[in-house]
């Protein structure tokens, strides 16, 4: 490979890479927002990136894979890439990080509610959601299940609007 | 966590083989039936909910063949579209077409119920890739119960009408829902090895302690009914039925990709 950038700064490219793709459900956020990428390693110029799926039925995970290989093609740093599926560790919804949190409340989303309550389970699915238009939180669960396995919806008596909240698992 | 894969022998394979069967059949052939209510469940709310719940059975179902698919060397939807309707595995209480609401319900209380349990043996799996699976697929799985849960106390709390027929849908249920926690071939290897931490009977037990005081308090007492060993091999018209209908896609055009 010609001028292939050192060892450090070849993962240090591919992360601000995965950074810009967008997710294919919810394109204000970025995969790496998101928190689904896994690990980053290179074997030689073998490169394999882990992918945590949200749900593990997400439909999107074969476009996440694509995009991930079509993407980082473009960098010419590896020979070759694989995009693996893993469940270890497991996603949860605190891997989102605070841009990834602002930006799904920004496009409408309620981020997960992050705050364990004493005595519930801990994805105990809690009635009341920050309304992201208004900020209200006079809202209510309509229904755990949205038009995504991980969107759940809610009302807010404020503003009168509808919204989804990215469910906390 | 001891990761056992690469060192199986090939009764600790078959075993393990016999175990990711079990579960992904029944999470694949449950997945299918809840699919049925996509369009006309009871209201708007349940539409989008029940279709929401099949299709996260169908994708653990697609994770569980893939690791099926990898120890087999084979591909995972060949597994799930390409087999004889003899070759699934899933438990009796998947037998059975969807039924009204009420049965539906009432299955999916069962199944829940008993799935929460064996996922809560199967993330102490010694295989790994397994175990990291269940955990996860138990946080999914949560939301299911709520919902079962949730649906299984407002017809037993509503009218007459409702709770007559979930109660007779849980009576007919009963005895094949026992069969989730049919023995399994090789499951003195999979205790053996660790794959499966307790026996399928001690599971059992464990399961109908916690259901029994609550569905008897909605259809009268229920009779004992110890799994089997067939209770993962029987077919029935409806079972005939439904794999005629999720083998036709794949069956039209062997091979094809799209």
């Amino acid at each position: 490979m010609v001028n292939a950038p050192a060892i450090g700064a070849r993962e240090e490219c591919i992360w601000s890479e995965l950074a810009q793709i967008p997710d294919p459900e919810i394109p204000a956020i970025s995969l790496v927002d998101l928190g689904v990428i896994g690990d980053v390693r290179f074997e030689a110029d073998r490169l394999t990136v882990e992918l945590l799926p949200t749900f593990i039925g997400c439909p999107a995970i074969a476009v996440m894979q694509q995009q991930i290989i079509e993407r980082l093609g473009l960098l010419e740093v590896a020979d070759s890439i694989e995009v693996k599926v893993s469940f270890d560790p497991p996603w949860t919804s605190e891997r989102i990080n605070s841009t990834g949190r602002e930006r799904l409340r920004l496009s409408g989303f309620a981020p997960p509610v992050m705050a364990v309550i004493e005595g519930l389970d801990e994805l105990a699915v809690l009635p009341v959601a920050e309304c992201p238009f208004c900020g209200s939180r006079s809202t209510t669960l309509e229904n755990p299940f949205g038009p995504t396995l991980c969107r759940a919806i809610y009302h807010c008596a404020t503003c009168r609007q509808p919204f989804e909240q990215f469910k906390r698992v | 966590m001891t990761q056992v894969t690469p060192a199986l022998g090939i009764d600790s394979r078959r075993a393990l083989a016999e175990l990711l069967m079990s579960v992904a059949d029944d999470e694949f052939v449950l997945g299918f039936w809840d699919s049925e209510w996509t369009g006309i469940a009871p209201m708007l709310e349940e539409d989008v909910a029940t279709s929401s719940i099949a299709q996260d059975e169908i994708g653990h179902a697609r994770a569980l063949y893939e690791l099926l698919a990898e120890l087999t060397a084979d591909d995972a939807d060949r597994i799930a579209f390409g087999r004889e309707a003899g070759a699934f595995r899933h438990a009796a209480l998947l037998n059975h077409a969807r039924g009204d609401w009420a049965f539906s319900v009432a299955r999916r209380y069962l199944y829940e119920s008993a799935d929460a349990v064996r996922l809560s043996a199967l993330v102490r799996s010694r295989h790994a890739p397994l175990a990291a699976l269940a955990a996860k697929m138990q946080r999914e799985e949560t939301y299911h119960r709520m919902h079962a849960d949730a649906w299984l106390r407002r017809l037993a709390d509503g009218s007459q009408v409702g709770r007559d027929r979930l109660a007779s849908s849980v009576e007919c249920l009963w005895p094949d829902a026992q069969q989730i926690f049919a023995p399994l071939a090789g499951e003195e290897t999979l205790l053996r090895d660790g794959v499966l931490p307790e026996p399928m009977l001690a599971l059992h037990a464990r399961w109908q302690s916690e259901v029994t005081p609550v569905l008897e308090s909605i259809v009268g007492e229920l009779p004992a009914a110890p799994p089997t060993g067939d209770g993962r091999r029987r077919r029935t018209d409806d079972f005939m039925w439904l794999h005629t209908e999720f083998t036709a896609v794949a069956g039209s055009e062997v091979g094809a990709t799209w």
